[in-house]
Order: structure tokens, then sequence, then C-alpha cells
């Protein structure tokens, strides 16, 4: 399969047509998806139309965009005008958005071809596209394995070949996980870096968009078009792109790689011995490994579970069936609240929101909500301390490899331990991204999660880079 | 029960009042609609507007530097700041939060003065965004509960709003008046908002408790749909009674929410304490702390304007007037205090200028179209005594009908010659010669017996004379 910079630099100067590539993607979508469903929606058509229009740019000499010619999938948790944009959520079932998230916006104007939105756990809360209310998504290397999650249907459409690239949301590891499990990249970039103007909100202070690609290299070259100050999005950095395709080639010679001490357990061993190897290729490579401690990873996981919730039931009220999106006719207000709200939205969202409300709750704020906040801040303490030592932190992305449909469905906390080694990262708004290293036991991919401070990403994309030469 | 009763048996009343006003701004709190009232139902929206899925706010500079105004108006500290989520349904409330300030306001601790050096207590003036405008139709209340269906607007949604909470420093339904007229003064003045409380531009929720001196403060009930100054006054009044009554009774103040119905004069209950909601606040993650720079705030207060209450002090001095009273309010809330000084700058008699602008110049705006110098000319005329006060009266309303011009030349055109005193004198002895029995009662002390001698003398004057100089003429002819 042809990488994003092959397409093109294939497209920009002829070797290549734009439609012809759409074509090949499209061709393998026909021939899987039935199988993978990694799409709520393939737009073959508008899709067709923008890959003729580049073609035509190409012929009659006028400059082509960054991504000229690029089949992208889109997780449909993004806004594209008048294209349905669900959230795999029945609540959001037919609504079609008015405007275009800034996101696609600069996708198209880099000359992507958007080729359709991808299959998540309804609004991107879980770790294996169980939760879509469409079916989930299946695993392209392991039908009876899930892709992870949330943004599982972005990273196998990567992992099948419908799309050169995909972009996805990462709350608390959405982006990562779905990447280790079906053996891609995936990158969640410094918090402010991407702007969030059309994602539709999950957690807000955690969320984060980020690519899905093949390679490294892809995925340094989508990172830079789609960052950059956005000024509809008041938490985004007011600073221009980061260049990172410039550093791949730097290797990680002087460099100092972080080991944590402390480690949350529960990782399987056939994951850790592919972290092991990692550490030695990169010591091959002159980088030092320091061991770097961080107590306060331990209460990541529970803080997250009550911030994140506590943000999601507040950005998840909007969703009441008076202005869009489905409503249940009830025989009157608070009756239809709650009617169309039952009906609307699945158990793990009805869970979280019920989760988020009770931490917001008066008489609950400072034990739970209070608290976790304190926990966020403690994190960000450790985090500070360990990169006055290291550069980047290695660690598992994913406890395990992809495991089997229904294995956690019945043990929501199981489930949530999916996360553990992600979302820390969220929580101090660092970036992180997971590149594919091996295999485990079961010959499904391994991917090792590189973390680097605020601002970051060179640190970490250098790693990336050499993790990638040595697998 | 009058509009300023005074509640029996030592019970003494205490009011504070949370007091929002919509910002004159173009655009909306958080995003580029227009903040415009009276336009065609939702047509000022966009996706931040109607709290689409995706949609993030900006801060509007504008309503931040307005809101910075009212605080440095209103004597406050500005400081560095933060945005929460407050949580609750209704089908006008677009994302089913209002993004408002919570424990660090924009703008605490100041204060308004009231006449009689009253001081009120400011304790907070903060930023929030509008909620949509609801209206039910069927039903009898006219509100939501029992209505057949409600139809929104959403040009209101995201206009922004300052809620301006005094402290609990209001002890008669009189200085609650006094207070929200000041403010509205003020609003007015610094340009911060249009103030119609007629258009709900400027909106009161009045708390409201009683107790006896020395004891600690009552229960309070917050009276909602208060939309005059004169229902501000009324609401009080009605509801301070109505506790005293209640306790007075054996009962006990319950704390809820109470609606005031214009109407029939009453509050009744909206919703208790009970069925109160959780509003969950919480920071807002998708807005950054605000933090003004304090060149910038340096900046706003060295441009704020003299305040009303000062200027009324300086029209009170200029003219002999009360600076607590009618005409000195009056005129400087319509901003004709500059025209006045004006006035008198070109000789006009001082008392007589601002009397003359307070009663014919309602609607002439802060820069009236008569020539300063010519109202100034009709000021000297009636004060000289070259004309009467009737006279006087006239000849303002053919200046202002002509948007100026020579008083002189239109009082002789009106015929309005120039009576002096010993012309006066002479008339008046020949009505004394004329009537000599109305005088010799008069002389008695028969005070009714002045009207057939006045009369006499209008009518041989055919109207030119002044009544009131022609009244001490005989008064003093009578001493002797």
């Amino acid at each position: 399969m042809q990488k994003l910079v092959e397409i093109v630099a294939g497209v920009t100067d002829g070797s290549l047509t734009a439609t012809a590539v759409l074509e090949e993607h499209l061709g393998r979508i026909q021939a899987r998806e039935s199988e993978i469903h990694a799409f709520n929606l393939v737009t073959a058509d508008q899709a067709r139309e923008t890959a003729t229009k580049i073609d035509a740019d190409v012929k009659a000499g006028k400059k082509v965009g960054a991504l000229a010619g690029v089949p992208i999938a889109l997780k449909d948790n993004m806004c594209t005008r008048g294209i349905e944009t669900t959230c795999s959520s029945k609540i959001l079932q037919g609504w079609k958005p008015p405007y275009d998230a800034t996101v696609v916006t600069k996708l198209r104007q880099a000359g992507a071809v958007v080729v359709g939105k991808t299959n998540l756990d309804e609004f991107a809360m879980g770790s294996s596209t169980e939760n879509s209310a469409f079916g989930p998504t299946k695993n392209p290397l392991d039908i009876s394995r899930v892709p992870g999650g949330s943004s599982g249907g972005s990273a196998a459409a990567v992992s099948a070949g419908f799309a050169a690239a995909s972009l996805g949301s990462d709350t608390g590891g959405s982006i990562r996980q779905p990447a280790a499990l079906c053996g891609v990249v995936g990158v969640k970039p410094t918090y402010g870096t991407v702007s969030r103007y059309g994602l539709v909100a999950f957690a807000s202070s955690l969320d984060q968009i980020g690519p899905f690609t093949s390679d490294v290299r892809d995925a340094a070259t989508l990172l830079e078009v789609i960052s950059g100050h956005d000024p509809m999005d008041s938490t985004s950095i007011p600073q221009a792109a980061t260049s990172l395709v410039s550093v791949l080639e730097h290797g990680v010679k002087g460099m100092r790689i972080g080991r944590v001490t402390d480690l949350p357990e529960g990782c399987e061993p056939d994951v850790l011995a592919r972290l092991e190897a990692a550490f030695d290729a990169l010591r091959k490579a002159g980088a030092t490994i320091v061991d770097v401690k961080l107590p306060s990873l331990q209460y990541c996981l529970t803080a997250y579970y009550l911030i994140a919730p506590a943000e999601a039931s507040s950005n998840l009220a909007r969703y009441d069936g008076v202005r869009y999106g489905n409503r249940v006719e009830a025989a009157d207000l608070n009756a239809m609240y709650a009617a169309t709200r039952e009906a609307g939205f699945g158990e793990e969202v009805k869970r979280r929101i019920m989760l988020g409300t009770y931490a917001l709750s008066a008489g609950y704020f400072d034990a739970y909500y209070g608290k976790a906040l304190k926990v966020r801040r403690l994190i960000s303490d450790d985090f500070a301390r360990a990169y006055k030592d290291v550069d980047t932190i290695l660690t598992p992305t994913s406890p395990s490899t992809a495991f089997k449909f229904g294995s956690k469905t019945d043990n929501p906390l199981a489930m949530y331990l999916c996360d553990v080694f992600t979302i820390p990262t969220n929580l101090a708004g660092h970036p992180a991204m997971s590149v594919p290293f091996g295999v485990g036991a079961d010959s499904m991919p391994v991917g090792i999660q590189v973390l680097a401070t605020t601002m970051g990403e060179q640190a970490m994309f250098k790693v990336a880079a050499e993790l990638e030469r040595a697998s | 029960m009058s509009d300023n009763a005074v509640l029996p048996n030592g019970w003494q009343l205490v009011v504070g009042l949370e007091v929002h006003v919509e910002l004159a701004t173009k655009t909306k709190m958080f995003s580029a609609s227009a903040n415009r009232f009276g336009d065609e139902p939702n047509t000022n929206i966009d996706p931040v507007t109607l709290g689409l899925p995706g949609a993030l706010p900006v801060l509007n500079k504008h309503a931040v530097e307005l809101a910075m105004r009212i605080g440095l108006a209103l004597n406050c500290k500005v400081q560095p700041c933060t945005f929460h989520r407050k949580n609750y349904f209704y089908p006008d409330l677009p994302k089913a939060y209002q993004i408002t300030q919570y424990d660090h306001p924009l703008n605490i601790d100041g204060f308004l003065m009231l006449p009689g050096e009253v001081r009120i207590g400011i304790e907070r003036a903060h930023l929030e965004e509008d909620t949509g405008k609801s209206t039910h139709f069927g039903g009898t209340s006219g509100r939501i509960h029992g209505s057949d269906y409600s139809l929104i607007d959403f040009n209101r949604a995201g206009v922004p709003l300052v809620e301006i909470v005094s402290r609990p420093d209001i002890r008669t339904s009189e200085q609650a008046r006094q207070y929200v007229a000041e403010l509205r003064a003020i609003l007015l003045v610094v340009g911060a908002s249009d103030a119609k409380m007629e258009e709900g531009s400027m909106r009161c929720d009045v708390n409201v408790s009683v107790h006896k001196p020395g004891t600690p403060f009552g229960t309070r009930c917050e009276i909602k749909n208060v939309n005059s100054i004169r229902s501000v006054g009324r609401a009080i009044d009605y509801e301070a009674r109505r506790q005293v009554d209640l306790i007075e009774g054996g009962g006990t103040v319950r704390q809820e929410t109470r609606h005031w119905d214009d109407a029939s004069g009453r509050t009744e209950t909206l919703r208790t304490k009970e069925d109160a909601d959780d509003y969950r606040y919480f920071l807002e993650p998708d807005l950054v702390p605000l933090v003004p720079e304090q060149s910038w705030v340096d900046q706003v207060r060295a441009a704020l304007p003299v305040l009303p209450a000062a200027r009324r002090n300086e029209l009170a001095e200029l003219c002999g007037i009360d600076k607590d009273g009618e005409s000195a309010f009056v005129v400087v809330e319509r901003g004709q205090d500059d025209y006045v000084r004006q006035v008198v700058g070109n000789g006009g008699d001082p008392r007589r200028s601002v009397i003359y602008v307070q009663q014919a110049f309602a609607d002439q705006g802060a820069a009236p179209k008569v020539p300063a110098k010519d109202l100034a000319a009709l000021t000297i005329l009636e004060r000289d005594a070259k004309v009467t006060s009737t006279q006087a009266k006239t000849l303002l309303t053919d200046l202002i009908e002509a948007g100026g011009g020579d008083v002189v030349a239109m009082a002789a055109k009106r015929g309005f010659e120039a009576l002096d005193t010993g012309a006066l004198e002479a008339m008046v002895d020949a009505a004394i010669a004329a009537e000599p029995g109305a005088w010799q009662k008069y002389c008695d002390g028969e005070e009714k017996a002045l009207g057939a001698l006045v009369g006499a003398i209008m009518k041989s004057s055919k109207g030119k004379a002044d009544g009131k100089a022609v009244t001490t003429i005989l008064q003093s002819k009578r001493k002797k």
C-alpha cells in the first residue's frame, strides 16, 4: 500500500492521479468493509468529485496542497458540513452539521480526499468500539478481535488500507490504544496543538485530535498540516505548527530515555518484553536509558474516571431533543427529556453521565471532582520532575494486544484498565504516540508509547522514528 | 397599600438586588452573531449560539471592556477571573449550561452612593451569557407548565450580560428604587447598556427579608419578573408586608423564589429551595482565565466619563437647586447638564435655565436645537419682569418650535410689551379707585376680595400684567 508521502509526491508531479489512488482505496473498501465495519458512512461520490478536481488542478498547472490526493477517513465525531455526523450514537443519527470542523477545513484546503466517517465507541467512550450504537468495528488483522477504541474505525481504516491516513480523537488513549492494537502509528499531540473547533466534545480539557498513519513520516506530515493556532478555539496554543518531518533522521544519539520504575501492574509479559526490546534498540542507537519515578501514576485512572465523566455529563446535556438530533415525544417537557435520553444514549454513555453528575453534585464535589483535580496537578508535577532528567519516556501503549470481542464488556473496570498507560498524558496535556514494535505471543502487534513534555513533539518523533527503523 | 409602606411593630426591611444588564456590544458574548434587539426571531444565530455539537466559545473583548467600565464606575476592584459552567436543563438554554463567573468574578467589592450619603455595597459585577427567550402559548399562566406549545427565539441567547449583585444594605423600598434609578443612570452614561427595563435589557431580581433590628437577618425570598422601577418598590412593599403578616400569624418564611404579578400587585411561589436545581458549577474547560492587564484597566478607568452623581452636584451648585431633587436627576439623566451650563455661560439666569430645560426639553436629547444664548435671553426677560412667567412659557414654546431666534422680537410680535413697575402701580391705583368696595374688604382682611382687584388690572392691561407682581404691589399698599 502506498504511503501518504508517496501519494502526495506522485499526485503533485503527475505520475499518479488522485482518482486512481482513490479508486484503489474504494476498491479495498468494497472488498472488505462489510466484514470490518470501519465506517459509519463512506462518502464515495464526494470523494470522487474532490479527486477529479485535484487532478484537473494538477493538469492545469495549479499549485496543489500538502495532502493532494490523499484519501483520508475522519472519526465520526468531527463535524462535516452537510454530511451526517453521529458520534456512533442514536441520539445524533441523521444530524448533518451546518459547518466544517477546523481540521476538516484544513484537510480540504490541503487537497485531502475525505473517504468517509469512521465508527467509534459512542461519543468516544470506550476502548473497543463495542459501545458503538451501530455495531462494533473488527480488527483487520484478526476479525475475532477488537480494533481498540474509541477511534477503532479510524485505526482499522488505515490498517485495512481503506484510507492512507485518518484522524481520531484521544481523551484517555482513544488514538494510541487502537493504533497499537491495529499495528499502525497514532499520535496524541500536546493539548492545544490541533483545534478542537468542530470536534464533538467528550471531555473538553482532555480531548485532542491526532493522526493515524502507517508510518512515522506520514504521521509527522499530516500533523504538520492540521496543527497551528485557531482563533475559534480559546484553548488553542497561539503559535505556528512545529516542524516535525525535518527531525525524523536526527537519530537518538545522546538522548535520555526514561524507564518508569513504578509502572502500574497488570501488563502482559509479552508486551513488557517488547518494551525491553525497545529500550535495547534505543540504547544501541546511542541513547541513554534513565530510571524515573512517577508516584502519582497509580491514581491517574481513578482521577480520569471522575474528570472525564464530569465534563461529559455537562457536554452531553445539550442532547435534549429540543433543537436537533432525535426526540422521543412524551407528555411534558421533563418526560420528553427523559424518554429522549433513555432511548438515545447507550449503556456506557449513561454510566458516565451518572458518574460525572454525581462527582459534580453539591456535597460530593470536593471529595470526588476536587480531589481528582489535585491528582491532575500531582501527575503534572511528577512529569515535570522526570523531564528534568529525560527527553522522552517509554511505556507500553496498552497492557495487552488486541483482545477478543466480548471479553471485557461485562466488566467496565477491566475495560477502563486498557487506558492505564495512556491516561496520564491526557491529564498532563502532554504529547504521546504509539509506534508498532513487533508482535506479542498471539502474533498481534504491540505498540510502544513514546511520551514527551508539553510541546516536546520533536523529541517524541525522533525516538518514534528510531523505533520504527529498529523494528 | 402605599408605595412606601412603613412596616409595623418595629420590623425592619432588608433588601439586596441582583440586576442583569445586557451589554451594548455589536456581537455576542462568545460568537460573531449580532447582538441586536427586535430582529426577526432566530436570525442572529450560529453554531456557538445554538450550542451545536463541536462549537466552542471565544470571549468578546468589547464585552469585557464594558463590564470593566461598569465595575470601575461602581468603585469595584477589577481582578483576574475565570468562567464556570452553571448546569441546568431548559429549552431556551442551548448548551444546557450557562457560561458565567462563579468564585472569581471580574469586578468585586464596590459601592454605590444614594441621596443622603447612603452607601450600598456592591458585592460583585460579573460577566455571563443570556439565554434564549421562550414564549408559551395556551394555558392560563403564561408559563411552560400547562401550555400547549412554546416557541424559542435564540437571538437573545449568548448576548453578553453583567450581573450586578448588591450587598443586603437597602432598608426601604424608596432606597431600592433610588438604587435602580442611579444604577441605570450610571449604565447609560458609561455607555455599557441601553438599560431599557421594558425591553428586558435591564432586569431586577429582588431579595427581600425582614427582621427586628439587633437580631440576625430573616429568611429571604427572591422575587423575579420585576420589570420597572415602580414595580421594584411595589413588589418589595407587598413582599415585606406578606412576610411580616406570616411571621406575626405564627408562620415562618420559606426560602423560595417568587414571581411578581404586576397586574394583581402580588407575589406568588415559583419554586421552593427543595426543588431548586443543583447547578453543579465547574470551571469552563473551553475557556482560559481572563487576566486583564493593569494598563488596560487604567486605560478604561481614565476614559470613564464624569458620573451622574458628580454631574448632579455640579449642576446643583451652578443653578442653586437641590442635588438630590428631581430637576438635577432628570436633566443629568437626559445628559442636558452641559447644555444648561452653556445657557448659564451665556448669561442665563441659573435657576430658570435648569427649570426651563427640565420642563420643556424632555424630547430634545443631550443637544437641544435652541441655541444656548437664545434660551439665556428668555430667562433674563422673565427674571427682569419684562415678561410674565405665563408669557415666558409661551415664548419658550415659540423658541423650541422655531429652533431658536431673537426672543425680544418674538415677545414684541406676540404683543408682550414690557410693563415696568411704574406703569403697574398706576394701573393698581386706577383699579383701587374703580373698585373701592373690594379694596375696603381687602384692607379689612378679606383675602377673597383680592381676586376682584387683580381681575380688574388684568383686564385693563389686556393680560400683560404679571399677576404675581400686581399682588405684591397690592399687599404692600394694604400694609401702609
